[in-house]
């Protein structure tokens, strides 16, 4: 079940100013809790997203720390109140370093 | 975009599901935490200091058929403005090998304190939530969990 980690982000095009949008985020990952033992009972060893990271133009809107309890393929959801427009980076951070990024638009008025 | 999702959950709520039963079949006795294990993460954070109730609406299901997927959402009442916002929330589960679950960090830019993901339960435990806004007030909820292991339904 190792596949590259694909991010999905759900954010709508357009909003009015000062209007609440939800934003929706799934990315695939088996978020190997550390846990589980294989079938010759070694420990498997953990691999997790640790971290979920939404900016907005650069700026932090929303940090979410993930632990093993996360289940595998990680949904995260959250809101945020539009103001101008510009564009969002969302950053994923994996126990091995690497880091998986998606990034949309958001267009006010 | 929306059926790309909606596609992509289901086929994973299938993957989730093999991957149930194979954890299922090889998983040994695991050390758990406990209440006390979630007071000591709490004091850690937070030291001795006095929590408040309310605020906190902890939405999780009452019975849980597949301990793998527990959806979760934590929404705290505030009015999200520079000076007075949520700054944390922290998410704990007593029954799990290990007792944190998610922190978050809001900003007002969020305009509300509101999140969802979905969570593993290794049993039938509590779920702990401690939100700490801009000026360092407290306050906790909790809510049971019931989680029927296997996910048959039995």
């Amino acid at each position: 079940m190792s596949t590259k980690p694909t991010p999905r982000v759900r954010v709508p095009a357009k909003a009015a100013a000062g209007e609440l949008i939800e934003i929706k985020t799934l990315i695939s990952h088996e978020m190997e809790s550390g846990q589980r033992k294989d079938v010759k009972g070694g420990t498997i060893p953990r691999k997790i997203i640790n971290k979920f990271t939404a900016s907005f133009n650069g700026k932090p809107v929303f940090v979410a720390d993930w632990n093993p309890a996360i289940s595998a393929n990680p949904y995260q959801s959250f809101f945020f109140k539009a103001a101008e427009s510009g564009e969002f980076t969302f950053a994923w951070k994996d126990d091995d370093g690497s880091e998986y990024t998606a990034k949309s638009k958001l267009t006010v008025g | 975009m929306k059926n790309s999702l909606e596609r992509l959950s289901r086929r994973d709520s299938i993957k989730l599901a093999a991957a149930a039963f194979a954890a299922a079949a090889i998983a040994p006795r695991l050390a758990f935490a406990d209440e006390k294990a979630v007071a000591a993460e709490i004091k850690k954070l937070y030291g001795d200091k006095a929590m408040g109730q309310g605020r906190i609406k902890l939405d999780v299901p009452e019975i849980a058929e597949n301990g793998l997927v527990v959806p979760i959402g934590v929404e705290v009442e505030s009015p999200m403005t520079d000076a007075d916002y949520v700054k944390a929330v922290h998410v704990f589960a007593d029954g799990n090998p290990q007792p944190g679950v998610v922190s978050y960090q809001f900003t007002p830019a969020c305009g509300k304190a509101s999140a969802a993901t979905r969570m593993r339960l290794a049993q039938t435990q509590d779920v702990i939530c401690i939100a700490e806004m801009s000026n360092g007030d407290l306050f906790s909820a909790k809510a049971n969990v019931k989680v029927t292991i296997g996910g048959c339904g039995g």
